[in-house]
């Protein structure tokens, strides 16, 4: 096993699931000859031709659109979308008929299909090229929302989804791309949807995070060792479902929450998060449930200085677990 | 492209047997929405959506294509269901939201078709949101090398959706085989076609994407089915999709809950009724000898017994059990 990038671990799903089965098909904005803007399917055309990886005109309704149209006969499309800030003329087409045709049908009809969007900041990416916009998601029956933290899970869960017979929102955080390396475990390994990732164990206190932030709350923890607090790390993986027992689970070891996510405060995946540690393991915290968010300001400025003080990093983590630790 | 527009025409390649059967749909149609409307205004049924002075239209490009094609309706096609098989019954049990209902388990409300069996694809309230997957059916069969063709209905007020557009553009650019079907009824709820596009026919609008656009009298089955065969034969052939307009009227308001005298004059409703498409299938069916006089009072008989039994057998069906609302959110 070689040590890659997380994009390498996405094209490599994708490769492999296309030359698995060919019902898989990729269409998006520039994913043929070009490659995606962020060359997660470059090959992929020479690979498979044209007409399994479509250069989609210019729009992200007709995208998603589409690709529900050829699940609901027999294709199982990857739909990609440029960038995650431009799903919303989607989403129409994402939450009233992706997710809702195999329940609106009565189990006559299903799509299984994924729709990939890049997400996220601290790339300089502005207003509308680094926003987080899971949360939107995660509030759908009828979707599965993923996001992988590591190249290896990136392969493995992108598999799974390609796999699933409903409708996956697969977010990969573009900052994520080529910063975070590791090994891809080579063939056909898959991760399961809806399992949490406990990525180190520790005794006192939990960080649930997830996507780029799982990789930052791991090198927090590793600060936080230095200073002799042990910190356990949890991967959340799939936002919907939420692996609730999992997040439970980890509370009960350690009795104190930290909750981490770039989107911002109010009404992300955090407040579910809490809520279900409210709900089901009050009792076992020593302390207040900490987030440590984006600020609830319309989107991420595009100057260095605000966009900085806009992303959570390791060091705003491990600031905030030595708080939380304090009280 | 061709920009054409069809000359009504009153004889086709159907034999008589066939006239009959297309008459006997355009009145089962024509029944059910008359019964459905006596039902709600008698307080019997939440929600009805009429389909008439739209049957010639609906029959006629539901019958113009196979069985193995694919359908994809808009809530008012009653008239297509109709022809592809539902019965009285059917409607009923959906009209009422019965767990019997073939479209959904009685979990959509009615008009909101999908029924594998005869390759009707599930559709939704937000309207123009299917024509994306006739779309990507159309692709999926044509990446295959079938000869199937997509077929899907709309208003004349759902071509001002993006998601018109961007169908349209995605079937030309790639000559998938698809047909658009607007069925123009001259009223999008209260707003009339000329707040909906500043042109004379919608299918004008095809020229833009490098495509077939037709325009015909919706009011007369044979033009419209003849109008459908054309357009399928050219897509199955490989040159591309067509976007076929059927101008007619909507003779009710556009739902139970709207009351249409506060948009349109009686005048204008009035009008219209004479050109009734069923009244005009009936004088042809009589002309043509197709029926005798007591023949189709026989038939118009045989159809309200029908719709009679219909409406006992959903009226008597159950709900579905509250705890199946769980179920079918995900894969088991």
């Amino acid at each position: 096993m070689a040590v890659r990038n997380l994009i390498d671990g996405i094209r490599e799903a994708m490769h492999e699931e296309m030359a698995r089965d060919e019902r898989v098909v990729l269409l998006g904005e520039d994913v043929g000859k070009r490659g995606g803007v962020f060359r997660a399917s470059e090959g992929l055309v020479d690979a498979f031709g044209e007409q399994r990886v479509i250069d989609a005109p210019l729009g992200e309704s007709g995208i998603v659109g589409v690709a529900i149209g050829m699940a609901l006969n027999g294709l199982v499309p990857i739909a990609e979308i440029q960038f995650a800030d431009f799903i919303h003329p989607a989403f129409n087409q994402i939450v009233s008929e992706a997710a809702k045709i195999r329940y609106r049908s009565d189990n006559d009809f299903h799509v299984p299909m994924v729709i990939r969007a890049p997400f996220g900041g601290g790339v300089h990416g502005g207003l509308y090229h680094s926003q987080s916009v899971e949360a939107f998601f995660m509030h759908v029956p009828g979707l599965k929302v993923v996001i992988p933290s590591t190249p290896a899970d990136a392969k493995g869960l992108l598999k799974s989804a390609i796999r699933d017979e409903d409708p996956v929102v697969f977010f990969e955080h573009k900052r994520s791309y080529r910063l975070v390396r590791g090994e891809i475990p080579d063939g056909d390994v898959t991760v399961p949807i809806g399992k949490a990732r406990l990525v180190r164990e520790g005794k006192d206190l939990s960080i649930f995070a997830y996507g780029l932030m799982a990789f930052h709350a791991e090198q927090a923890a590793e600060t936080l060792a230095k200073e002799g607090i042990s910190a356990e790390v949890i991967d959340l993986r799939t936002l919907l479902p939420l692996d609730r027992e999992a997040i439970l689970a980890s509370v009960a070891r350690t009795h104190r929450a930290l909750i981490v996510h770039e989107a911002n405060h109010t009404m992300g995946a955090g407040a579910e998060v809490a809520a279900t540690i409210a709900e089901g393991a009050l009792y076992e915290l020593d302390a207040p449930i900490r987030r440590l968010t984006g600020p609830d300001i319309p989107a991420m400025p595009f100057n260095t200085p605000q966009e900085e003080h806009f992303m959570p990093n390791p060091e705003k983590i491990a600031q905030a677990a030595r708080e939380l630790l304090a009280l | 492209m061709a920009r054409t527009k069809e000359s009504p025409k009153t004889t086709s390649s159907l034999g008589p047997a066939e006239v009959r059967k297309t008459y006997r749909n355009m009145l089962l149609a024509r029944t059910i929405d008359e019964r459905m409307w006596t039902l709600n205004r008698a307080g019997k049924a939440p929600f009805v959506i009429p389909c008439r002075g739209q049957e010639a239209a609906q029959v006629g490009w539901a019958a113009g294509l196979r069985p193995t094609d694919y359908f994809l309706p808009y809530y008012r096609d009653l008239g297509v269901m109709v022809t592809l098989g539902y019965s009285a019954r059917q409607a009923f049990l959906s009209l009422l939201g019965k767990g019997e209902d073939v479209t959904s388990g009685g979990r959509q409300m009615p008009g909101h078709y999908g029924w594998p069996d005869r390759h009707v694809i599930t559709g939704s309230s937000p309207v123009t949101t299917q024509v994306l997957h006739a779309v990507g059916i159309a692709y999926a069969s044509h990446l295959r090398g079938e000869d199937t063709v997509a077929a899907t209905s709309l208003g004349e007020g759902s071509t001002s959706q993006g998601d018109f557009h961007e169908a349209m553009n995605w079937a030309s650019i790639y000559k998938l085989p698809v047909l658009f079907v607007v069925e123009n009824n001259g009223y999008a709820i209260s707003s009339p076609q000329s707040k909906e596009m500043a042109v004379q026919d919608a299918a004008e609008r095809a020229l833009g994407y490098g495509m077939a656009g037709v325009t015909v009298d919706g009011t007369d089955f044979f033009a419209c089915y003849e109008a459908t065969l054309q357009a399928a034969e050219r897509a199955r052939r490989g040159d591309g999709p067509t976007l076929l307009e059927f101008k007619m009227y909507r003779l009710l308001p556009h739902s139970s809950d709207d009351d249409d005298r506060t948009y349109r004059s009686r005048e204008e409703v009035e009008a219209w009724k004479e050109r009734d498409p069923i009244l005009r299938m009936q004088k042809h069916v009589l002309d043509a000898g197709v029926l005798t006089a007591e023949e189709n009072e026989a038939l118009r008989a045989e159809v309200q017994a029908e719709v009679d039994d219909a409406i006992a057998y959903a009226e008597a069906a159950p709900y579905p059990p509250v705890e199946d609302m769980f179920t079918h959110v995900y894969a088991d």
